[in-house]
């Protein structure tokens, strides 16, 4: 190619040109600007869109509660984003922390976190003691996302109390009693009696059908009746000697053992399939597990499941969730309000008749729709009476920064016994060595 | 950079040209010198943009991770950095998770690429030949790599889910039973190597075709007068052209194998593919890199899987460079 040139004016073209090329580049390398949320300014009218981050299920949209806020304040539009498993919104969600952008400006915290975002990430958020009153919460709730200075970081939503998600169709075709009282009866020893019913269950089970649907959801379970399960007092990991862990993990294995389990990863697609088809008999089932089961099981299993209480006499906790505020969110102001709306008596309640998720707020607990409550999905099972009762009792728990992971670790393990027959001693061996790694 | 002037249409002003006005001679003189100094100095402005952007983003994340490599920088606080030398590279070289990834990334590596290149290269010889409708053919050969990532990880998930997914079923009526494909070491990567060498085999014929078609025909007619049969002519005229560019794709295919990302992850997908599936079969270095950095939050060794990798890299490509140089000395 040849390139036949004028004299006049090409120096300086170029040199336009070239300055064009720097400054491109240059506007690339600076291009990275800071943007607090996600969600949109306000326009002419004031009309301003608040997003909520959260995952698996808060119970917000079966309640109707933003269409609501939305009645209360015209001007205020809520979106709600939902990832389904904790455990892939968490690292997600560490990680807009750090950059400062992509944040919603509501963002749900599991309690499995709630203590490393305490300890490490205190500053991004906004401290939510201005707002609301943290004396309202169950004590040990509000102390989980407090700083030592009195920073409130969440919110309470709600808490865990266990019982047992049960299919009275297949208890009743296994020959077992399907009174909730009768089959909570049967669970008065604990947690091994659980396993002899299931293995009951075992000797007449109908067809592709299974008595719970993974041992690591009966391991949590026993776990969450302690008040050191991870973490002991002053801080130190102590998973390898608690007695709850040993406890768990011995009745975990007994459950592989004598095939008791489907062995799936609860919340993964093929655990939400099980639930479609019903091929579960029980589930354990912490309060918030209910507005799970309903979810995927669907309308085919309306009034087919019920709920007992929790095996033995120990009060249990099992997760629960906090609302936080992103410090660096466009509407600080208008999400703490939102916040406190959502975490006060009433609609906690709403949602606790609406979904089962149970009020971490003290002044639910007098209001009617919580005692009252029947969950009409569940046979109209009263959670209002089988919570309410042990939600006095449940101890407060010492929460450790990687709680959530421990959990979800030793969780996997015992899929991989339920699903690979894995030697619970290698099992064991693997955890401990992915949990050393995560707290190295 | 290489020191010489590319041979340009133009070397400076040509003898004849004139300027439009006449000029004073010192006026003329800094003309000139400024268009020596254009000549000289604007070629480098065009590439600048170029480096500048490739410092920034290439370069300067490549050294910054090498010292994130040599610090303890936990993912909840990421302006808290502790010095620990070596320590990430001996924390990762010891762990037996990393030499499973590492085994992983190779397995998955060759039982993707081998097959891949190999098929390519046929196909790329059958559309050399006139056929009807070739435009078309080529086309459709590129389809796959079109295709985003995901959504051929996610197709390819539902073909090979345990219960109900697609192989399992056509499988059922030769009379095998249900496979976990996704459980076992070997049916995992191999599930993972079919959904690479789908999207990349396309691709890769599409560059043999072009190689192809710059073989000189005459070479083709005198094996024929020879009386070569096609094969023959596949093997002793086309190959041997090919060279080159099949040394081009191994390197290409190489690096891709080892950055091998998306495909695992998203054949079981959620927490399970991030770790690589549950006991870590089908764990390739760089998920073994992301479920360091982002799940456990533990930056440092993740930098060092990094780097590890980068260096795994430089090895491979040295030695294909050996290999190609011996190629071309008994090819000469």
């Amino acid at each position: 190619m040849r390139i036949t040139r004028t004299v006049a004016g090409r120096g300086r073209r170029t040199a336009v040109m070239a300055t064009t090329g720097l400054s491109a580049a240059a506007l690339l390398l600076t291009g990275c600007s800071d943007s607090g949320s996600d969600s949109d300014e306000a326009d002419a009218n004031g009309n301003i869109t608040l997003t909520v981050a959260d995952f698996g299920q808060f119970g917000y949209k079966e309640a109707g509660l933003f269409a609501k806020y939305h009645e209360l304040h015209p001007n205020i539009t809520v979106k709600e984003n939902v990832t389904a498993d904790e455990q892939v919104y968490y690292p997600k969600f560490l990680q807009q922390l750090n950059t400062g952008s992509g944040l919603a400006d509501v963002q749900g915290i599991e309690v499995g976190r709630v203590k490393e975002l305490v300890d490490t990430k205190a500053d991004a958020f906004a401290d939510l003691s201005k707002v609301i009153d943290p004396d309202q919460w169950v004590n040990w709730k509000a102390l989980q996302a407090s700083t030592d200075d009195g920073k409130v970081i969440g919110a309470g939503t709600d808490i865990g109390p266990m019982s047992i998600c049960y299919r009275r169709d297949l208890f009743e075709q296994a020959g077992l009693p399907t009174d909730r009282t009768e089959v909570a009866a049967k669970l008065a020893g604990g947690w091994e009696d659980y396993l002899a019913l299931g293995e009951e269950y075992k000797k007449k089970a109908p067809k592709d059908t299974f008595f719970m649907d993974s041992a690591s959801a009966m391991y949590n379970g026993v776990v969450s009746s302690d008040s050191e399960q991870y973490y002991s007092k002053d801080g130190k990991a102590i998973y390898k000697e608690s007695a709850g862990v040993q406890a768990g993990w011995k009745l975990a294995s007994e459950a592989v053992d004598k095939k008791l389990t489907q062995g799936l990863a609860q919340f993964s697609p093929p655990w939400q399939a099980a639930l479609r088809k019903g091929s579960m008999a029980t589930v354990a089932c912490p309060a918030w597990m209910a507005a799970q089961i309903a979810t995927y099981s669907g309308d085919d299993f309306k009034g087919k499941w019920d709920i007992a209480r929790t095996p033995g006499e120990t009060a249990a906790n099992w997760g629960g969730s906090f609302l936080s505020v992103p410090a660096k969110g466009k509407h600080v102001k208008e999400a703490g309000e939102l916040v406190k709306w959502l975490t006060a008596p009433e609609q906690q309640a709403a949602v606790f008749k609406a979904a089962g998720l149970f009020p971490s707020n003290k002044g639910a607990y007098d209001l009617p729709d919580v005692k009252t409550a029947k969950l009409e999905y569940f046979n109209n099972a009263p959670i209002g009476e089988i919570y309410a009762e042990e939600a006095q009792a449940i101890p407060a728990a010492v929460l450790g920064p990687k709680d959530g992971v421990i959990k979800d670790t030793i969780s996997t393990q015992i899929n991989n016994m339920e699903q690979r027959g894995t030697k619970p001693d290698d099992a064991w061996k693997a955890a401990t060595e992915a949990i050393d790694k995560v707290i190295g | 950079m290489a020191t010489t002037t590319p041979t340009r249409g133009v070397q400076g002003p040509r003898p004849g040209r004139r300027a439009p006005k006449p000029m004073t001679p010192g006026r003329q003189a800094w003309r000139s010198r400024l268009w020596r100094f254009d000549d000289k100095a604007s070629p480098y402005a065009y590439i600048a943009p170029f480096f500048l952007v490739f410092g920034a983003f290439g370069l300067y994340p490549l050294i910054y991770t090498g010292w994130i490599a040599l610090h303890r920088v936990e993912m909840t606080s990421l302006d808290q950095m502790e010095w620990v030398g070596w320590g990430n590279f001996s924390t990762i070289l010891q762990d037996s998770e990393f030499w499973t990834a590492v085994t992983n990334t190779f397995v998955i590596g060759v039982i993707s690429t081998v097959p891949q290149l190999m098929i390519a290269l046929g196909l790329a010889h059958l559309l050399n030949y006139k056929l009807r409708a070739s435009t078309f053919w080529r086309t459709v050969i590129l389809t796959p790599y079109a295709t985003s990532v995901a959504s051929a990880a996610l197709v390819f998930a539902l073909v090979f889910r345990a219960d109900g997914g697609l192989l399992n079923w056509v499988l059922g009526f030769f009379g095998a039973g249900e496979t976990n494909w996704a459980n076992g070491h070997w049916s995992s990567n191999i599930a993972i190597a079919v959904i690479v060498i789908w999207r990349w085999t396309g691709y890769n014929t599409l560059i043999y075709l072009a190689a192809m078609q710059a073989v000189p025909s005459d070479l083709y007619e005198a094996a024929s007068l020879d009386g070569a049969s096609r094969w023959q002519q596949f093997r002793n005229v086309t190959i041997p052209a090919l060279r080159p560019t099949i040394l081009f794709t191994i390197v290409i295919s190489t690096i891709g194998s080892m950055q091998l990302f998306g495909e695992p992850l998203l054949l079981e997908g959620g927490q399970v593919g991030a770790r690589g599936g549950t006991e870590h079969q089908y764990e390739t270095l760089s998920i073994y890199l992301y479920n360091y950095g982002w799940n456990l939050g533990h930056l440092g060794p993740a930098a060092a899987v990094a780097w590890a990798m980068l260096v795994l890299l430089l090895l491979i490509a040295a030695i294909n460079w050996l290999v190609g140089r011996f190629m071309r000395k008994t090819a000469a």
